[in-house]
Protein backbone atom coordinates (compact mmCIF):
# COMPACT_ATOMS: atom_id res chain seq x y z
CA UNK A 1 0.00 0.00 0.00
CA UNK A 2 1.45 3.40 -0.92
CA UNK A 3 2.53 5.55 2.02
CA UNK A 4 0.08 8.38 1.49
CA UNK A 5 -2.91 6.03 1.58
CA UNK A 6 -1.64 4.40 4.77
CA UNK A 7 -1.13 7.83 6.27
CA UNK A 8 -4.61 8.98 5.30
CA UNK A 9 -6.10 5.81 6.76
CA UNK A 10 -4.25 6.29 10.03
CA UNK A 11 -5.53 9.77 10.66
CA UNK A 12 -9.09 8.85 9.73
CA UNK A 13 -11.63 7.69 12.30
CA UNK A 14 -14.00 6.00 9.91
CA UNK A 15 -11.97 4.69 6.98
CA UNK A 16 -9.63 2.43 8.92
CA UNK A 17 -8.18 -0.79 7.58
CA UNK A 18 -11.06 -2.58 9.35
CA UNK A 19 -13.80 -0.74 7.47
CA UNK A 20 -11.86 -1.02 4.19
CA UNK A 21 -11.85 -4.79 4.66
CA UNK A 22 -15.59 -4.68 5.30
CA UNK A 23 -16.15 -2.69 2.10
CA UNK A 24 -13.91 -5.10 0.21
CA UNK A 25 -15.89 -8.13 1.43
CA UNK A 26 -19.05 -6.27 0.46
CA UNK A 27 -17.64 -5.62 -3.01
CA UNK A 28 -16.83 -9.31 -3.41
CA UNK A 29 -20.36 -10.43 -2.53
CA UNK A 30 -21.98 -7.75 -4.70
CA UNK A 31 -19.87 -8.77 -7.71
CA UNK A 32 -20.49 -12.48 -7.10
CA UNK A 33 -24.23 -12.00 -6.76
CA UNK A 34 -24.62 -9.72 -9.78
CA UNK A 35 -22.27 -11.68 -12.04
CA UNK A 36 -23.80 -15.08 -11.28
CA UNK A 37 -27.39 -13.88 -11.60
CA UNK A 38 -26.64 -12.14 -14.91
CA UNK A 39 -24.87 -15.16 -16.42
CA UNK A 40 -27.54 -17.66 -15.32
CA UNK A 41 -30.27 -15.20 -16.28
CA UNK A 42 -28.87 -14.72 -19.78
CA UNK A 43 -28.45 -18.46 -20.32
CA UNK A 44 -32.09 -19.01 -19.33
CA UNK A 45 -33.36 -16.00 -21.26
CA UNK A 46 -32.26 -17.14 -24.76
CA UNK A 47 -34.41 -20.31 -24.92
CA UNK A 48 -37.22 -18.49 -23.08
CA UNK A 49 -37.19 -15.69 -25.64
CA UNK A 50 -37.34 -18.21 -28.49
CA UNK A 51 -40.33 -19.99 -26.90
CA UNK A 52 -41.91 -16.59 -26.24
CA UNK A 53 -41.90 -15.85 -30.00
CA UNK A 54 -43.61 -19.16 -30.81
CA UNK A 55 -46.98 -18.90 -32.56
CA UNK A 56 -48.38 -21.75 -30.46
CA UNK A 57 -50.01 -20.12 -27.39
CA UNK A 58 -49.53 -23.28 -25.31
CA UNK A 59 -45.78 -22.71 -25.66
CA UNK A 60 -45.59 -18.93 -25.51
CA UNK A 61 -48.27 -18.23 -22.90
CA UNK A 62 -46.44 -19.72 -19.87
CA UNK A 63 -43.35 -17.66 -20.72
CA UNK A 64 -45.50 -14.56 -21.18
CA UNK A 65 -47.05 -15.21 -17.75
CA UNK A 66 -43.61 -15.61 -16.17
CA UNK A 67 -42.22 -12.39 -17.62
CA UNK A 68 -45.44 -10.58 -16.78
CA UNK A 69 -45.27 -11.70 -13.13
CA UNK A 70 -41.61 -10.86 -12.60
CA UNK A 71 -41.69 -7.56 -14.48
CA UNK A 72 -44.96 -6.62 -12.80
CA UNK A 73 -43.74 -6.85 -9.19
CA UNK A 74 -40.89 -5.08 -7.38
CA UNK A 75 -37.68 -7.03 -6.92
CA UNK A 76 -37.76 -6.28 -3.18
CA UNK A 77 -41.11 -8.06 -2.83
CA UNK A 78 -39.82 -11.03 -4.83
CA UNK A 79 -36.77 -11.24 -2.57
CA UNK A 80 -38.91 -11.07 0.60
CA UNK A 81 -41.25 -13.78 -0.69
CA UNK A 82 -38.42 -16.10 -1.64
CA UNK A 83 -36.23 -15.48 1.44
CA UNK A 84 -38.86 -15.45 4.19
CA UNK A 85 -41.42 -17.54 2.32
CA UNK A 86 -39.14 -20.54 1.91
CA UNK A 87 -38.38 -20.62 5.63
CA UNK A 88 -42.12 -20.77 6.35
CA UNK A 89 -42.73 -23.97 4.33
CA UNK A 90 -43.49 -26.61 6.98
CA UNK A 91 -40.77 -29.20 7.27
CA UNK A 92 -38.35 -27.50 4.87
CA UNK A 93 -35.72 -27.43 7.63
CA UNK A 94 -35.49 -31.24 7.55
CA UNK A 95 -34.92 -31.54 3.79
CA UNK A 96 -31.60 -31.12 2.00
CA UNK A 97 -32.95 -27.91 0.39
CA UNK A 98 -32.46 -26.18 3.72
CA UNK A 99 -28.70 -26.57 3.34
CA UNK A 100 -29.00 -24.28 0.32
CA UNK A 101 -31.72 -21.87 1.41
CA UNK A 102 -30.58 -21.41 5.00
CA UNK A 103 -27.92 -18.96 3.84
CA UNK A 104 -29.26 -15.69 2.41
CA UNK A 105 -27.00 -15.90 -0.67
CA UNK A 106 -28.96 -18.52 -2.59
CA UNK A 107 -32.46 -17.09 -2.04
CA UNK A 108 -31.11 -13.73 -3.18
CA UNK A 109 -29.38 -15.30 -6.20
CA UNK A 110 -32.62 -17.07 -7.12
CA UNK A 111 -34.68 -13.87 -6.86
CA UNK A 112 -32.16 -11.83 -8.86
CA UNK A 113 -31.80 -14.52 -11.54
CA UNK A 114 -35.56 -14.92 -12.03
CA UNK A 115 -35.95 -11.15 -12.20
CA UNK A 116 -33.16 -10.44 -14.66
CA UNK A 117 -34.10 -13.47 -16.79
CA UNK A 118 -37.62 -12.04 -17.18
CA UNK A 119 -36.35 -8.66 -18.39
CA UNK A 120 -33.67 -10.18 -20.61
CA UNK A 121 -36.24 -12.52 -22.17
CA UNK A 122 -38.32 -9.54 -23.23
CA UNK A 123 -35.25 -7.68 -24.56
CA UNK A 124 -34.16 -10.66 -26.69
CA UNK A 125 -37.73 -11.37 -27.81
CA UNK A 126 -38.04 -7.80 -29.08
CA UNK A 127 -34.79 -8.19 -30.99
CA UNK A 128 -35.88 -11.52 -32.49
CA UNK A 129 -39.25 -10.10 -33.53
CA UNK A 130 -37.60 -7.20 -35.34
CA UNK A 131 -35.37 -9.42 -37.48
CA UNK A 132 -35.81 -8.16 -41.08
CA UNK A 133 -38.01 -10.55 -42.99
CA UNK A 134 -35.63 -10.59 -45.93
CA UNK A 135 -32.88 -12.16 -43.82
CA UNK A 136 -35.14 -15.06 -42.86
CA UNK A 137 -36.37 -15.51 -46.43
CA UNK A 138 -32.82 -15.54 -47.74
CA UNK A 139 -31.90 -18.19 -45.16
CA UNK A 140 -34.90 -20.26 -46.19
CA UNK A 141 -33.92 -19.91 -49.85
CA UNK A 142 -30.54 -21.35 -48.94
CA UNK A 143 -32.36 -24.39 -47.59
CA UNK A 144 -31.48 -23.81 -43.92
CA UNK A 145 -33.75 -25.62 -41.46
CA UNK A 146 -35.26 -23.87 -38.39
CA UNK A 147 -32.38 -24.72 -36.08
CA UNK A 148 -29.72 -23.52 -38.51
CA UNK A 149 -31.66 -20.32 -39.25
CA UNK A 150 -31.84 -19.60 -35.54
CA UNK A 151 -28.17 -20.30 -34.92
CA UNK A 152 -26.69 -18.65 -37.99
CA UNK A 153 -29.04 -15.81 -38.82
CA UNK A 154 -31.69 -14.83 -36.29
CA UNK A 155 -29.79 -15.02 -32.97
CA UNK A 156 -26.58 -13.28 -34.12
CA UNK A 157 -28.62 -10.55 -35.77
CA UNK A 158 -30.82 -10.23 -32.67
CA UNK A 159 -27.76 -10.03 -30.41
CA UNK A 160 -26.59 -6.94 -32.27
CA UNK A 161 -29.92 -5.25 -31.75
CA UNK A 162 -30.26 -6.38 -28.10
CA UNK A 163 -26.83 -5.40 -26.80
CA UNK A 164 -27.59 -1.75 -26.10
CA UNK A 165 -30.80 -2.49 -24.20
CA UNK A 166 -29.09 -5.34 -22.40
CA UNK A 167 -26.30 -3.09 -21.14
CA UNK A 168 -28.97 -1.05 -19.37
CA UNK A 169 -30.36 -4.19 -17.77
CA UNK A 170 -26.88 -5.10 -16.48
CA UNK A 171 -26.42 -1.70 -14.89
CA UNK A 172 -29.91 -1.78 -13.37
CA UNK A 173 -29.13 -5.20 -11.95
CA UNK A 174 -25.95 -3.91 -10.31
CA UNK A 175 -27.92 -1.12 -8.69
CA UNK A 176 -30.87 -3.34 -7.74
CA UNK A 177 -28.48 -5.68 -5.96
CA UNK A 178 -28.28 -3.04 -3.21
CA UNK A 179 -31.47 -4.49 -1.75
CA UNK A 180 -29.66 -7.75 -0.94
CA UNK A 181 -28.67 -6.07 2.31
CA UNK A 182 -32.23 -6.34 3.64
CA UNK A 183 -31.87 -10.11 3.91
CA UNK A 184 -28.64 -9.90 6.00
CA UNK A 185 -26.22 -10.24 3.07
CA UNK A 186 -23.29 -7.94 3.72
CA UNK A 187 -22.91 -6.63 0.16
CA UNK A 188 -21.58 -3.14 -0.62
CA UNK A 189 -24.74 -1.49 0.69
CA UNK A 190 -24.85 -3.82 3.69
CA UNK A 191 -21.26 -2.88 4.56
CA UNK A 192 -22.12 0.81 4.21
CA UNK A 193 -25.15 0.39 6.48
CA UNK A 194 -23.08 -1.40 9.12
CA UNK A 195 -20.41 1.28 9.03
CA UNK A 196 -23.01 4.04 9.09
CA UNK A 197 -24.72 2.57 12.13
CA UNK A 198 -21.38 2.13 13.93
CA UNK A 199 -20.11 5.69 13.38
CA UNK A 200 -23.37 7.58 12.72
CA UNK A 201 -21.75 9.17 9.71
CA UNK A 202 -24.21 8.77 6.84
CA UNK A 203 -22.35 11.01 4.40
CA UNK A 204 -18.97 9.30 4.74
CA UNK A 205 -20.34 5.77 4.68
CA UNK A 206 -22.78 6.20 1.79
CA UNK A 207 -20.83 8.59 -0.43
CA UNK A 208 -17.89 6.21 -0.32
CA UNK A 209 -20.06 3.28 -1.33
CA UNK A 210 -21.74 5.38 -4.04
CA UNK A 211 -18.29 6.03 -5.53
CA UNK A 212 -17.59 2.30 -5.63
CA UNK A 213 -20.88 1.69 -7.44
CA UNK A 214 -19.98 4.46 -9.89
CA UNK A 215 -16.61 2.89 -10.63
CA UNK A 216 -18.30 -0.49 -11.19
CA UNK A 217 -20.86 1.12 -13.50
CA UNK A 218 -18.10 2.88 -15.42
CA UNK A 219 -16.30 -0.41 -15.95
CA UNK A 220 -19.53 -1.97 -17.23
CA UNK A 221 -20.24 0.94 -19.59
CA UNK A 222 -16.70 0.74 -20.94
CA UNK A 223 -16.90 -3.04 -21.47
CA UNK A 224 -20.23 -2.75 -23.26
CA UNK A 225 -18.91 -0.01 -25.55
CA UNK A 226 -16.08 -2.31 -26.57
CA UNK A 227 -18.58 -5.11 -27.16
CA UNK A 228 -20.85 -2.87 -29.24
CA UNK A 229 -17.89 -1.73 -31.34
CA UNK A 230 -17.05 -5.35 -31.92
CA UNK A 231 -20.59 -6.50 -32.79
CA UNK A 232 -21.53 -3.48 -34.87
CA UNK A 233 -18.23 -2.90 -36.67
CA UNK A 234 -19.85 -3.66 -40.05
CA UNK A 235 -22.02 -0.58 -39.55
CA UNK A 236 -19.13 1.80 -39.01
CA UNK A 237 -18.28 4.12 -41.87
CA UNK A 238 -15.29 2.82 -43.82
CA UNK A 239 -13.49 6.15 -44.10
CA UNK A 240 -11.07 7.42 -41.39
CA UNK B 1 -11.38 53.89 11.56
CA UNK B 2 -13.23 55.02 14.65
CA UNK B 3 -16.49 55.24 12.69
CA UNK B 4 -15.94 51.72 11.43
CA UNK B 5 -15.52 50.40 14.95
CA UNK B 6 -18.68 52.15 16.10
CA UNK B 7 -20.60 50.80 13.15
CA UNK B 8 -19.28 47.32 13.76
CA UNK B 9 -20.16 47.35 17.43
CA UNK B 10 -23.65 48.64 16.62
CA UNK B 11 -24.12 45.80 14.16
CA UNK B 12 -22.87 43.34 16.76
CA UNK B 13 -25.26 44.67 19.37
CA UNK B 14 -28.15 44.35 16.94
CA UNK B 15 -27.16 40.83 16.02
CA UNK B 16 -26.83 39.84 19.68
CA UNK B 17 -30.32 41.18 20.28
CA UNK B 18 -31.90 38.98 17.62
CA UNK B 19 -30.00 35.80 18.49
CA UNK B 20 -31.48 35.71 21.96
CA UNK B 21 -31.35 32.35 23.72
CA UNK B 22 -34.42 30.26 22.97
CA UNK B 23 -36.63 29.98 26.04
CA UNK B 24 -37.77 26.43 25.10
CA UNK B 25 -41.49 26.96 25.50
CA UNK B 26 -42.01 24.75 22.47
CA UNK B 27 -40.13 21.48 22.21
CA UNK B 28 -40.43 18.88 19.46
CA UNK B 29 -39.63 15.37 20.66
CA UNK B 30 -39.06 12.42 18.30
CA UNK B 31 -40.08 8.78 18.82
CA UNK B 32 -39.66 5.70 16.67
CA UNK B 33 -42.85 3.65 16.92
CA UNK B 34 -43.72 0.93 17.60
CA UNK B 35 -41.28 0.01 20.34
CA UNK B 36 -43.50 -1.45 23.00
CA UNK B 37 -43.87 -0.67 25.82
CA UNK B 38 -41.74 2.46 25.43
CA UNK B 39 -43.59 4.14 22.60
CA UNK B 40 -46.48 2.77 20.55
CA UNK B 41 -49.93 3.65 19.36
CA UNK B 42 -52.86 2.32 21.40
CA UNK B 43 -56.06 0.96 19.85
CA UNK B 44 -57.35 4.51 19.36
CA UNK B 45 -54.22 5.49 17.46
CA UNK B 46 -52.97 7.66 20.32
CA UNK B 47 -49.24 7.76 20.95
CA UNK B 48 -48.48 6.29 24.36
CA UNK B 49 -45.92 4.24 26.29
CA UNK B 50 -43.36 4.65 29.04
CA UNK B 51 -41.18 7.23 27.34
CA UNK B 52 -44.16 9.12 25.92
CA UNK B 53 -45.71 9.46 29.38
CA UNK B 54 -42.35 10.43 30.84
CA UNK B 55 -41.99 13.07 28.11
CA UNK B 56 -45.48 14.36 28.88
CA UNK B 57 -44.65 14.59 32.60
CA UNK B 58 -41.38 16.30 31.75
CA UNK B 59 -43.07 18.88 29.51
CA UNK B 60 -45.72 19.58 32.15
CA UNK B 61 -42.98 20.10 34.72
CA UNK B 62 -41.06 22.42 32.35
CA UNK B 63 -44.31 24.19 31.40
CA UNK B 64 -43.38 23.64 27.78
CA UNK B 65 -45.67 23.04 24.84
CA UNK B 66 -44.47 19.75 23.36
CA UNK B 67 -45.03 18.35 19.93
CA UNK B 68 -44.41 14.64 19.37
CA UNK B 69 -42.83 13.63 16.05
CA UNK B 70 -42.71 10.11 14.62
CA UNK B 71 -39.32 9.38 13.05
CA UNK B 72 -37.86 6.03 11.95
CA UNK B 73 -34.69 4.92 13.70
CA UNK B 74 -32.31 5.20 10.75
CA UNK B 75 -33.03 8.92 10.38
CA UNK B 76 -33.06 9.78 14.08
CA UNK B 77 -29.73 11.54 14.54
CA UNK B 78 -29.70 13.10 11.04
CA UNK B 79 -33.24 14.41 11.71
CA UNK B 80 -32.17 15.91 15.02
CA UNK B 81 -29.15 17.59 13.45
CA UNK B 82 -31.32 18.87 10.58
CA UNK B 83 -33.59 20.52 13.22
CA UNK B 84 -36.66 18.49 12.35
CA UNK B 85 -37.06 18.12 16.12
CA UNK B 86 -35.23 19.23 19.26
CA UNK B 87 -34.91 16.06 21.31
CA UNK B 88 -34.98 12.29 20.91
CA UNK B 89 -36.66 10.21 23.62
CA UNK B 90 -36.77 6.95 21.76
CA UNK B 91 -34.72 4.52 23.87
CA UNK B 92 -31.43 5.83 22.52
CA UNK B 93 -28.63 4.24 24.53
CA UNK B 94 -25.73 6.49 25.42
CA UNK B 95 -22.58 5.47 23.52
CA UNK B 96 -19.31 7.35 22.95
CA UNK B 97 -19.86 7.28 19.17
CA UNK B 98 -23.29 8.84 19.49
CA UNK B 99 -22.08 11.32 22.10
CA UNK B 100 -19.76 12.77 19.45
CA UNK B 101 -22.80 13.74 17.39
CA UNK B 102 -25.42 14.59 20.00
CA UNK B 103 -25.66 15.87 23.55
CA UNK B 104 -27.10 13.37 26.02
CA UNK B 105 -28.99 14.13 29.21
CA UNK B 106 -28.40 12.07 32.34
CA UNK B 107 -29.65 8.51 31.72
CA UNK B 108 -33.29 7.92 32.58
CA UNK B 109 -33.51 4.15 32.22
CA UNK B 110 -31.48 1.08 31.37
CA UNK B 111 -32.75 -2.28 30.19
CA UNK B 112 -30.45 -5.28 29.92
CA UNK B 113 -29.82 -7.28 26.74
CA UNK B 114 -31.31 -10.77 26.79
CA UNK B 115 -30.51 -14.01 24.96
CA UNK B 116 -33.51 -15.77 23.42
CA UNK B 117 -33.55 -19.07 21.53
CA UNK B 118 -35.77 -22.02 20.58
CA UNK B 119 -36.50 -24.57 23.36
CA UNK B 120 -34.03 -27.06 21.85
CA UNK B 121 -31.08 -24.68 22.27
CA UNK B 122 -28.99 -25.66 25.29
CA UNK B 123 -25.62 -23.98 24.87
CA UNK B 124 -24.07 -21.75 27.52
CA UNK B 125 -23.90 -18.35 25.81
CA UNK B 126 -20.95 -17.27 27.96
CA UNK B 127 -18.89 -20.34 26.97
CA UNK B 128 -17.01 -19.18 23.89
CA UNK B 129 -15.89 -22.70 22.90
CA UNK B 130 -19.46 -23.97 22.88
CA UNK B 131 -20.70 -20.90 20.99
CA UNK B 132 -18.17 -21.38 18.18
CA UNK B 133 -19.89 -21.39 14.78
CA UNK B 134 -23.33 -20.49 16.15
CA UNK B 135 -25.35 -17.91 14.25
CA UNK B 136 -26.34 -14.93 16.39
CA UNK B 137 -28.91 -12.32 15.38
CA UNK B 138 -28.73 -8.70 16.55
CA UNK B 139 -30.35 -5.42 15.58
CA UNK B 140 -27.94 -3.29 13.59
CA UNK B 141 -26.33 -0.44 15.50
CA UNK B 142 -27.67 -1.40 18.96
CA UNK B 143 -25.53 -1.80 22.08
CA UNK B 144 -26.23 -5.54 21.75
CA UNK B 145 -24.65 -5.38 18.27
CA UNK B 146 -21.51 -3.70 19.68
CA UNK B 147 -21.32 -6.21 22.55
CA UNK B 148 -21.47 -9.25 20.27
CA UNK B 149 -19.16 -7.66 17.67
CA UNK B 150 -16.51 -6.85 20.27
CA UNK B 151 -16.69 -9.95 22.46
CA UNK B 152 -17.61 -12.72 20.04
CA UNK B 153 -16.52 -11.24 16.70
CA UNK B 154 -14.40 -14.08 15.30
CA UNK B 155 -16.23 -16.83 17.16
CA UNK B 156 -19.87 -16.64 16.09
CA UNK B 157 -21.46 -15.62 12.81
CA UNK B 158 -23.25 -12.31 13.37
CA UNK B 159 -26.32 -11.40 11.33
CA UNK B 160 -27.53 -7.84 11.58
CA UNK B 161 -31.16 -6.85 11.07
CA UNK B 162 -32.88 -3.50 10.70
CA UNK B 163 -36.10 -4.51 12.44
CA UNK B 164 -36.74 -6.95 15.26
CA UNK B 165 -39.57 -8.50 13.22
CA UNK B 166 -37.23 -9.66 10.47
CA UNK B 167 -34.87 -11.07 13.06
CA UNK B 168 -37.61 -13.02 14.85
CA UNK B 169 -38.80 -14.43 11.49
CA UNK B 170 -35.31 -15.79 10.87
CA UNK B 171 -35.13 -17.19 14.41
CA UNK B 172 -38.43 -19.00 13.78
CA UNK B 173 -37.21 -20.16 10.39
CA UNK B 174 -34.11 -21.62 12.10
CA UNK B 175 -31.67 -19.43 10.20
CA UNK B 176 -30.49 -18.13 13.58
CA UNK B 177 -29.49 -20.21 16.58
CA UNK B 178 -29.98 -17.45 19.13
CA UNK B 179 -30.73 -13.72 19.21
CA UNK B 180 -29.29 -11.12 21.56
CA UNK B 181 -31.76 -8.31 21.87
CA UNK B 182 -32.99 -5.60 24.20
CA UNK B 183 -34.80 -7.46 26.99
CA UNK B 184 -38.27 -5.87 26.65
CA UNK B 185 -38.19 -6.39 22.89
CA UNK B 186 -37.28 -10.06 23.29
CA UNK B 187 -40.01 -10.45 25.88
CA UNK B 188 -42.56 -8.94 23.48
CA UNK B 189 -41.55 -10.60 20.24
CA UNK B 190 -39.84 -13.92 21.07
CA UNK B 191 -41.15 -15.08 24.45
CA UNK B 192 -44.74 -14.38 23.39
CA UNK B 193 -44.40 -17.23 20.88
CA UNK B 194 -44.57 -20.94 21.70
CA UNK B 195 -41.36 -22.94 21.72
CA UNK B 196 -38.96 -20.17 22.68
CA UNK B 197 -37.14 -19.46 25.93
CA UNK B 198 -34.70 -17.11 27.55
CA UNK B 199 -31.11 -18.39 27.69
CA UNK B 200 -28.56 -17.47 30.36
CA UNK B 201 -28.61 -14.23 32.29
CA UNK B 202 -29.62 -10.79 30.98
CA UNK B 203 -26.50 -8.68 30.43
CA UNK B 204 -26.36 -5.09 31.72
CA UNK B 205 -24.98 -3.08 28.85
CA UNK B 206 -23.91 0.45 28.25
CA UNK B 207 -24.57 3.63 30.11
CA UNK B 208 -28.33 3.61 29.87
CA UNK B 209 -30.75 5.61 27.78
CA UNK B 210 -30.74 9.39 27.71
CA UNK B 211 -32.55 12.23 25.99
CA UNK B 212 -30.52 13.15 22.90
CA UNK B 213 -30.26 16.82 21.92
CA UNK B 214 -28.11 18.95 19.63
CA UNK B 215 -24.64 19.72 21.02
CA UNK B 216 -25.31 23.45 21.03
CA UNK B 217 -28.55 23.28 23.05
CA UNK B 218 -26.79 23.17 26.42
CA UNK B 219 -29.56 25.25 28.03
CA UNK B 220 -32.20 22.72 27.02
CA UNK B 221 -30.05 19.88 28.36
CA UNK B 222 -29.70 21.64 31.71
CA UNK B 223 -33.47 22.05 31.93
CA UNK B 224 -34.10 18.43 30.98
CA UNK B 225 -31.59 17.15 33.53
CA UNK B 226 -33.10 19.20 36.34
CA UNK B 227 -36.61 18.07 35.42
CA UNK B 228 -35.69 14.39 35.17
CA UNK B 229 -34.01 14.57 38.56
CA UNK B 230 -37.14 16.03 40.08
CA UNK B 231 -39.43 13.44 38.46
CA UNK B 232 -37.23 10.59 39.68
CA UNK B 233 -37.38 11.95 43.23
CA UNK B 234 -41.04 12.94 43.62
CA UNK B 235 -42.41 9.53 42.61
CA UNK B 236 -43.81 10.54 39.21
CA UNK B 237 -41.17 8.40 37.49
CA UNK B 238 -41.95 5.35 39.64
CA UNK B 239 -45.69 5.63 38.99
CA UNK B 240 -45.14 5.65 35.23
CA UNK B 241 -42.57 2.83 35.39
CA UNK B 242 -44.84 0.57 37.43
CA UNK B 243 -47.59 1.05 34.91
CA UNK B 244 -45.49 -0.54 32.16
CA UNK B 245 -42.91 -2.83 33.81
CA UNK B 246 -42.81 -5.43 36.50
CA UNK B 247 -39.03 -5.09 36.81
CA UNK B 248 -36.82 -2.15 37.67
CA UNK B 249 -35.35 -0.09 34.85
CA UNK B 250 -34.76 3.09 36.87
CA UNK B 251 -31.37 4.71 36.58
Amino acid sequence: MPDFIAQWLNQNDIFTAMTMLEYWNGLVSTVQLVFLSLVIGLVCAVPLAITRTSRNPLVSLPVWLYTYLFRGTPLLIQLYIIYYGIAQIPGIQETFWWGIFREPFYPALLAFTLNTAAYTTEIIRGAIMSTPHGEIEAAKAYGMNWFMRMRRIILPSAARRAVQAYSNEVIFMLHSSAIASVVTIVDLTGAARNIYSRFYAPFDAFIFVALIYMVLTFILVFAFRKLENHLLRHQRPISN
Amino acid sequence: MKKLIVAASCALALAAGTVQAKDWKEIRIAFDVPYEPFEYKDENGELTGFEVELAEAMCAEMKADCEFVIQSWDGMIPGLLARKFDAIMSSMSITPERAERVLFSEPYYNTPGGWFAPEAFNTDVTDMDAMKGKVVGVQRGTTMDSFVTENMGGIVTIKRYTTADDMVLDLEGQRLDVVFVDYPVGEQTVLSKDGFKEVGEPVKLGEGVGVAMRQRDKDLAAKVNATLKKLKKDGTYDTIMQKYFNYDIKM
